[in-house]
């Protein structure tokens, strides 16, 4: 099982993320989960892109010319910047949800809202 | 109830997604033409050395302009809704 | 609630070693591991240490929310900009129009492992600059925005 460990890893988050979604109860912990979710499915795709032995694909002072793909790489980067716009976001609905409820407690909020 | 469910839930998808993890092979990707050209081709193109930027910037521009206004929309948003937080209460000014 | 002297003086020390520290990932995005957005995200680290060390009345005074704003926009503006003067040239939407022209970043590379010329690249300096610089106010203005959420001591 260890020559696939990373895809292991990424499992492991992935499940750790979900059932943070879904069992927790306090809205920051489950913007947690979103950004751990997150987390893995970079992993995932920086994972696929490795190649045995290989090194950044960066020409600069390159000990070799066997490069890891440079493509999920780059989708990765993409992935990392929309990560942090959405957690800004989520976070700063958490903000306003404690101002106007007075707590971040799922269930709590669901009752005063009725 | 909804808590036992969402546990047996998460039970299955995890055997399922290990069952799928341990049929990958790391460190040999399988379909590699499209990087091959990028890094054969990339420095002569596009005359860099860091082949990531070469990617982000030039052959998938349109994702990276995507994502900026993605970026940017979010910071509005932000912006947006602690101004009306702000308002709100009326001890601050802006 | 402002942090001790210490704290303060050492985070004016460290505000411009962070700052150049960011500027130089900026500008050597295209030939060093890094660019527009690991840059970007670095000097707003800054801000945030700044903005960790001072309370935030003093803050208001240090970094203003609107230029932060303009500064954001006009990174966006100038990214859509110079992949828009392709068009004028007559060719497609983001076509790299400096590569390989002798102008401005416009040496070309021979293959294989290099030293590295920072005058290369075509546009994608200027990119990485425009993203730096967006993702600059982007960050800071965000956190700035989070701590302006915090009630009042005393309220």
């Amino acid at each position: 099982m260890l020559w696939n460990l990373p895809y292991i890893v990424v499992v492991l988050l992935a499940i750790i993320g979900l059932a943070t979604i879904l069992l927790k109860r306090n809205l920051i912990k489950i913007f947690l989960g979103v950004s751990i979710l997150t987390s893995a499915v970079n992993l995932f795709i920086i994972v696929l892109g490795y190649r045995e032995n290989s090194i950044a694909p960066i020409y600069t002072y390159a000990p070799s010319l066997n490069m890891a793909l440079p493509t999920p790489q780059a989708l990765c980067l993409t992935s990392i910047v929309i990560g942090v716009a959405t957690s800004a976001l989520m976070l700063s609905f958490a903000v306003i949800i404690h101002r106007y409820y007075g707590t971040v407690n799922v269930d709590e909020i669901r009752e005063l809202k009725e | 109830m909804r808590r036992e469910l969402s546990v047996l839930i998460m039970i299955i998808l995890a055997i399922f997604l290990f069952i799928m993890a341990a049929g990958f092979t790391f460190g040999s990707p399988l379909e590699t033409d499209m990087d091959d050209y990028f890094i054969m081709n990339g420095q002569e193109q596009i005359a860099t050395n860091n082949i990531v930027t070469t990617i982000v910037f030039d052959y998938r521009g349109f994702d990276t302009l995507g994502e900026s206004t993605v970026l940017f929309t979010a910071v509005i948003g932000v912006a947006l809704m602690f101004r009306m937080i702000v308002r709100g209460d009326s001890d601050e000014n802006e | 609630m402002r942090m001790s002297k210490i704290v303060r003086f050492c985070a004016d020390m460290l505000y411009p070693a962070i700052v150049i520290f960011g500027l130089y990932v900026i500008m050597h995005g295209h030939i060093t591991p890094g660019g527009g957005f690991q840059g970007g995200a670095v000097v707003a680290t800054a801000a945030a240490l700044v903005i960790v060390a001072y309370s935030y009345e003093e803050i208001q005074g240090m970094l203003s929310k609107f230029l932060l704003q303009i500064q954001e926009s006009a990174g966006l503006v100038m990214f859509a900009g110079v992949a828009l003067i392709a068009i004028g040239l007559g060719t497609t939407f983001f076509y790299n129009y400096l590569a390989n022209s002798g102008l401005l970043f416009g040496m070309s590379v021979p293959f294989g492992p290099n030293p590295g010329e920072l005058n290369t690249g075509g546009f994608l300096p200027l990119m990485n600059i425009a993203v730096g610089i967006e993702v600059w106010g982007g960050l800071a203005i965000v956190i700035l925005y989070l701590l302006s959420g915090i009630p009042k001591e005393g309220t």
